[in-house]
C-alpha cells in the first residue's frame, strides 16, 4: 500500500511540474499585463518600473525558475491584481467554489440514483420512459443557458429565490460556509441546481444502465431462487454491485464539477475560484491563473487517488487476492 | 415420404438490418427528422435568412432589442425580435447555427482522425509506444475541457480555426482511447495473426483491417463529442473567448442578452439557446440509439 | 403435508418465450413425477428445454418467458399461478436449486456468510449467530474444512470445485424436500466433478431429500439416478427406471446419445454421432422433432407421437427400438 501511495506521489508532481511548465509558457504568450495594470497615460519609465517590479523584465527562463523557487516554499507569486499572494487570493475564493460543488453532488445523487433504479427495474413504465426523456433533455441543455433561464424563471419572474450573489456565511468547522444557514442556502440553490442538472442526467442514465446489465446476471436469479425477499435482493445484491463503478463515476465528476463552477459563478456572480479564474485571464493576471490551474490539477489528482482508495475498499476482488482453496 | 415447406430465410444485408435496428425507437426518428431539419437550415442560411446579420450597413441601430413580432421601416417582420445592436434574431440565430455546426463537426472530425490514427497505432504497435501514448491520453482525460480550452483559448486568441484546434485538442483522447480498445480486441483475433504470418505490411493490416472494425465504436463515440463540442464551443464563446464578435455564435448571441435579462427582454438569450439545445438534443438522441444498435453486448 | 402421493407432479408444462421471430416453446409437453427421495435424471442437449423446466418448476421465469400452460403438483400446492409471495417461502426453504456456474451465482461482493446467513434468515426467524452456526454445519458436510475462516471470505477466493461445494451447503440449509441442480458439475474439472457428484449422492442419501440432476451428460446420472427422463425439443421422449434406459433404450435418440458416448466405441474404430443437428424450435414442423435425424423414420412419423406409458416406461415414439 506505501508503495503505491508513494507511486503516485511521485506521479502527483511529475503532472504538477508539466502541468506548470506548459501553463507557464503558455501564458507568456498572451500579451504584457504591464500594459492593463499601469495606467494608460503612464510614459515608459513608469511602465519599466512596473515591469521591473513584477519581475517581468527577466528572461522567460528566469522566471520560470524563479516561480519553481518559490514554489518548493509554498509561494506561487503574487497576484498582478491583488497584490498579494496568488495562493492566498485562491485559498479565500475555494471554500466557495466547494460548497457550491458539494451541494451539486448532492443534488445529483440523492435524486440520480433512485430515479435510476427505478427506470432500471420497470424499464416499460410510463414513469421510466419519463425519467429517460427527461435525462436526455437534461445533458442536451447547455448549462450556461439553463442558468439563465433559472434566473429568468425564478429570480425575475416568480421572485422566489435571489439571482446572484452568495448568502450569508456562517463559520464550519474553521471554513465560511454559507450553505449550513437558510438565508445562504437561498442563494445557492439556483447555481447548485444548475451545476446538478447534467451530472444529474449522467447519474440517472448510468444507474440504469447499471441496473439492466447486473439484473440478467445469475447471481441475482440464485438470489431470489434461495428465497429472499425482492427487497434484500434489489436493495443489497443490486445495489452493492452497481455503487462500486457509481462511486467511481461519482467522484471523478465531483472533478469536474469543480472545474466546471467557472461558467456556473460567472453567470450567478458567485464569489467562488471559478469566477476569480475568469477575470484573472481577462485580466492577464497570470499568477493567479498558474496557481489555479495547479490547484485545480492537484485536487483532481486527490480524488483520484481518493476514488481509487474507495474503489478497493468497496470491491473484494480488488482487495483481497486470490487464494485457491 | 412427405415434404415440409419451410419459407426461404429473408436476405438482410447489414445495412439493412442497421436501419430497421435504428428505427425502432422512435425518438431517434425524432432526432434524427429533426438533425436532418436543422443542418438544411443552416446550409441554405443565405437564402432563407431574410437579413444577413454581418452586413453591417443593413443593421439599424434604432431597431435595437425590438420584441418578437416586431416590423422593421423596411416592413420585414422580426419574427423573433432584434438583439442589441438592431440584428434580426431569426437571422442571426440562423447563421449562429451554421458556425456552431461547423465548428463542432469539423473539430469532430479532426479530432477523430486524429485520435483513431494515434489509438490503432498504439495498439498495433504496443510495446514502449503505446504505454507512453497511453499515459499522455490519460493525463490529458484526466483534465477538465474546460480548463484546458479556457487556457488554450486565453492563449491563442480569438477566431474560428483557433477553437477548433482547442476543441481537437480537448476531444482527441476519447477517440484515441476508443480506438485503441477496439483495435486491441480486433488485433487479437486470429484474423490479424494469420495476416501477419502471410508478411502483409504493418499499415495494410492496420489501415484495411484494425481502422474499419474499429469504426462503430468510433462513431457512438463521435457523436457524444460533437454534441459537447457545439455545447462546449457555445460556453466559451458566452464567456468571451473563441469566436470573435463579427462572427456571432450562438452562445455570443446568448451572451449579448445576459445584460438585458433582468429587465424582461428575454428574447435575445432564449432563442438562440432553444436552437442550441435542439441541435445538441437531436445528436444526442440519435446518438443514444447508435450506440444501442451498435452495442455488442446487449442481446437484440 | 401429505405423504402419499409423489413429491412433486409436472403435467402438460408448456413454458413460452416471446421473441421477435416469434413464440418459442421452450418447453412445449412435459409431464413427469418425483417420488420423496427420489433421485431423477433430467437428460438432454442444449436447446431440449431442461433447464427452462428447473427454472419453471421454482417460477424463476421473467419475461418475455411465461408459463402457458400445465400444471405443477409439489406436495399438494399449485405452483402455477400461486401468488409470487408463497412461492417465495417454499424457494430455498422447501425447493432449492443449485446452479452451473458458480462464480455466476454467488454474489461476488458479498462475504460467503452474508450470502448463507441471509438465506437461514430468509426463511427461519432465529438469531444471525445462530444462522451463522447453520452455516458453519453445513459448510462442514459439504467437506470445507476450516469453515469458521471460510465464512469471511469471498466467492473468487474459492477454487470452482469449493464454489459449487458452497452452493450445495446453501441448498441443504434449510434441509428442502426437493433439490434442482442445474449441471452442477459441467463447468467443473473432470477429477472434481466425481468428487462434487459424490457428495451428492451421499448427501441426498443421508437426508433422503429428492433430486432432480439436469445435464446433458449420461454418463453422469449413470451412477446417480434412480429415474432417467430424456428430453428433446421441449418433450420428453423417454422416461423409466435408469437401468432400464441405459441398458435397453427404446427411443432412437437416446440409442443415439449412447452410442455417441466416445467409452462405447471400440479404440481405432469410427466414433458414431447422431446425423444432422437440433432443429431450431421456432421452426418445428408438426410431427416427431427427431425426424429429420432418425434413420428408421418414415411416413407415420409425420404426426406427433404421443408419451406411450407401460409399466413405468414411457417412450415418445411410432417406431420405437424393440426391447432385447
Amino acid at each position: 500500500m506505501t508503495v503505491f501511495v508513494l507511486r503516485r506521489l511521485a506521479q502527483t508532481l511529475l503532472v504538477l511540474l508539466i502541468t506548470s511548465v506548459l501553463v507557464f509558457g503558455g501564458l507568456f504568450m498572451i500579451g504584457d499585463p504591464v500594459e492593463i495594470l499601469v495606467n494608460p497615460s503612464a510614459d515608459q519609465i513608469e511602465k519599466d518600473r512596473a515591469t521591473k517590479a513584477l519581475g517581468l523584465d527577466k528572461p522567460l527562463h528566469e522566471q520560470y525558475v524563479g516561480f519553481l523557487r518559490g514554489a518548493l516554499s509554498g509561494n506561487l507569486g503574487n497576484s498582478f491584481v491583488y497584490a498579494r499572494p496568488a495562493l492566498e487570493v485562491i485559498f479565500e475564493r475555494m471554500p466557495a467554489t466547494l460548497e457550491l460543488a458539494f451541494l451539486a453532488m448532492v443534488i445529483a445523487v440523492v435524486l440520480g440514483i433512485p430515479l435510476g433504479l427505478y427506470a432500471g427495474l420497470r424499464p416499460h413504465s410510463p414513469l421510466a420512459k419519463t425519467i429517460m426523456a427527461g435525462s436526455i433533455l437534461g445533458f442536451s441543455l447547455p448549462t450556461f443557458w439553463v442558468g439563465l433561464i433559472l434566473i429568468l424563471v425564478f429570480a425575475v419572474t416568480l421572485g422566489w429565490l435571489p439571482s446572484t450573489g452568495r448568502g450569508p456565511t456562517t463559520n464550519v468547522f474553521g471554513l465560511q460556509l454559507s450553505i449550513f444557514n437558510w438565508d445562504g442556502l437561498r442563494y445557492a440553490l439556483l447555481p447548485a441546481i444548475n451545476l446538478a442538472l447534467f451530472k444529474l442526467s449522467l447519474i440517472i442514465r448510468l444507474t440504469r444502465a447499471q441496473v439492466r446489465e447486473q439484473s440478467l446476471l445469475d447471481y441475482i436469479k440464485f438470489a431470489r431462487a434461495k428465497g429472499l425477499s425482492n427487497t434484500r435482493v434489489i436493495g443489497v445484491h443490486l445495489l452493492k454491485n452497481i455503487l462500486i463503478p457509481l462511486v467511481t463515476v461519482v467522484g471523478l465528476e465531483l472533478g469536474s464539477v469543480i472545474a466546471f463552477a467557472v461558467v456556473t459563478e460567472t453567470i450567478f456572480a458567485w464569489p467562488g475560484m471559478g469566477k476569480l479564474v475568469i477575470d484573472s485571464i481577462f485580466q492577464l493576471d497570470r499568477p493567479v491563473v498558474v496557481a489555479y490551474l495547479l490547484v485545480v490539477v492537484f485536487m483532481f489528482i486527490l480524488i483520484n487517488l481518493v476514488v481509487d482508495i474507495l474503489y478497493s475498499v468497496l470491491d473484494p476482488r480488488v482487495r483481497l487476492s486470490e487464494v485457491k482453496g | 415420404m412427405s415434404t415440409v415447406v419451410v419459407p426461404a430465410p429473408l436476405v438482410e444485408t447489414p445495412w439493412r438490418r442497421f436501419r430497421r435496428q435504428f428505427a425502432e425507437s422512435r425518438l431517434a426518428l425524432i432526432g434524427l427528422a429533426l438533425l436532418v431539419v436543422i443542418v438544411a437550415i443552416a446550409l441554405l442560411a443565405p437564402w432563407i435568412a431574410p437579413q444577413n446579420p454581418y452586413d453591417l450597413a443593413k443593421l439599424d441601430l434604432l431597431d435595437a432589442r425590438l420584441p418578437p413580432g416586431a416590423t422593421a421601416a423596411d416592413g420585414m417582420t422580426y419574427w423573433l425580435g432584434t438583439d442589441g445592436q438592431g440584428r434580426d434574431m431569426f437571422s442571426a440565430i440562423i447563421y449562429g447555427l451554421r458556425v456552431s455546426l461547423y465548428v463542432g463537426i469539423a473539430s469532430g472530425v479532426i479530432a477523430l482522425t486524429l485520435g483513431a490514427v494515434i489509438g490503432v497505432l498504439a495498439a498495433y504497435l504496443g510495446g514502449r509506444f503505446e504505454q507512453i501514448v497511453m499515459r499522455i491520453v490519460d493525463i490529458q482525460l484526466g483534465f477538465p475541457a474546460i480548463l484546458v480550452a479556457l487556457i488554450l483559448l486565453a492563449v491563442l486568441g480569438k477566431g474560428v480555426d483557433k477553437i477548433i484546434i482547442a476543441l481537437v485538442t480537448v476531444q482527441w483522447a476519447y477517440y484515441a482511447r476508443t480506438a485503441r480498445s477496439a483495435a486491441l480486441v480486433e488485433r487479437h483475433k486470429e484474423y490479424i495473426e494469420a495476416a501477419r504470418a502471410l508478411g502483409l505490411g504493418a499499415w495494410r493490416i492496420v489501415l484495411r483491417h484494425l481502422l474499419p472494425n474499429s469504426l462503430p465504436p468510433l462513431i457512438v463515440v463521435g457523436t457524444v463529442q460533437v454534441a459537447h463540442a457545439i455545447a462546449l464551443e457555445a460556453t466559451l464563446s458566452f464567456l468571451g473567448l473563441g469566436l470573435p464578435p463579427t462572427e456571432p455564435s450562438l452562445g455570443l448571441l446568448i451572451a449579448n442578452g445576459y445584460e438585458v435579462l433582468m429587465s424582461g427582454k428575454y428574447w435575445i438569450s432564449v432563442y438562440p439557446g432553444v436552437a442550441l439545445l435542439l441541435t445538441i438534443l437531436a445528436i444526442n438522441l440519435v446518438g443514444d440509439q447508435l450506440r444501442d444498435v451498435l452495442n455488442p453486448r446487449l442481446s437484440r | 403435508m401429505s405423504r402419499v402421493g409423489p413429491l412433486l407432479k409436472v403435467s402438460g408444462l408448456r413454458t413460452e418465450f416471446a421473441t421477435r421471430d416469434g413464440v418459442l416453446p421452450a418447453v412445449a409437453d412435459v409431464s413427469f413425477e418425483v417420488a420423496r427421495g427420489e433421485v431423477l435424471g433430467l437428460v438432454g442437449e442444449s436447446g431440449s428445454g431442461k433447464s427452462v423446466t428447473g427454472f419453471s418448476i421454482l417460477g424463476l421465469i421473467d419475461p418475455p418467458g411465461r408459463i402457458a400452460a400445465g400444471s405443477l403438483q409439489f406436495d399438494g400446492l399449485e405452483l402455477v399461478g400461486a401468488a409470487p409471495e408463497s412461492l417465495r417461502r417454499l424457494r430455498g426453504k422447501r425447493i432449492a436449486m443449485i446452479f452451473q456456474d458458480p462464480m455466476m451465482t454467488l454474489n461476488p461482493v458479498l462475504s460467503i456468510e452474508t450470502q448463507m446467513v441471509e438465506t437461514v434468515l430468509a426463511h427461519d426467524d432465529t438469531t444471525r449467530e445462530a444462522a451463522r452456526q447453520r452455516a458453519i454445519e453445513a459448510l462442514g458436510r459439504v467437506g470445507i474444512a476450516s469453515a469458521v475462516e471460510r465464512l469471511a471470505q469471498y466467492p473468487h477466493q474459492f477454487s470452482g470445485g469449493m464454489r459449487q461445494r458452497v452452493a450445495i451447503a446453501i441448498a441443504l440449509l434449510h434441509k428442502p424436500d426437493l433439490i434442482i441442480a442445474d449441471e452442477p458439475t459441467t463447468a467443473l474439472d473432470v477429477t472434481v466433478q466425481g468428487q462434487i457428484l459424490y457428495e451428492m449422492q451421499k448427501l441426498v442419501r443421508e437426508s433422503g431429500t429428492a433430486l432432480i440432476w439436469i445435464t446433458h451428460d449420461l454418463a453422469v446420472v449413470a451412477g446417480l439416478a434412480d429415474r432417467i427422463a430424456v428430453m428433446y425439443a421441449g418433450r420428453i421422449v423417454e422416461m423409466g427406471d435408469a437401468a432400464d434406459v441405459l441398458d435397453a433404450p427404446r427411443h432412437p435418440y437416446t440409442r443415439g446419445l449412447l452410442d455417441s458416448v466416445p467409452a462405447a466405441t471400440q479404440p481405432g474404430a469410427r466414433l458414431r454421432q447422431i446425423r444432422g443437428s437440433t432443429p431450431s424450435l421456432l421452426r418445428l414442423g408438426p410431427g416427431c422433432a427427431f425426424r429429420e435425424r432418425c434413420d428408421r423414420a418414415d411416413a407415420g412419423c409425420a404426426t406427433l407421437p404421443v408419451l406411450e406409458t407401460t409399466d413405468g416406461r414411457s417412450v415418445r415414439c411410432v417406431h420405437p427400438l424393440e426391447l432385447a
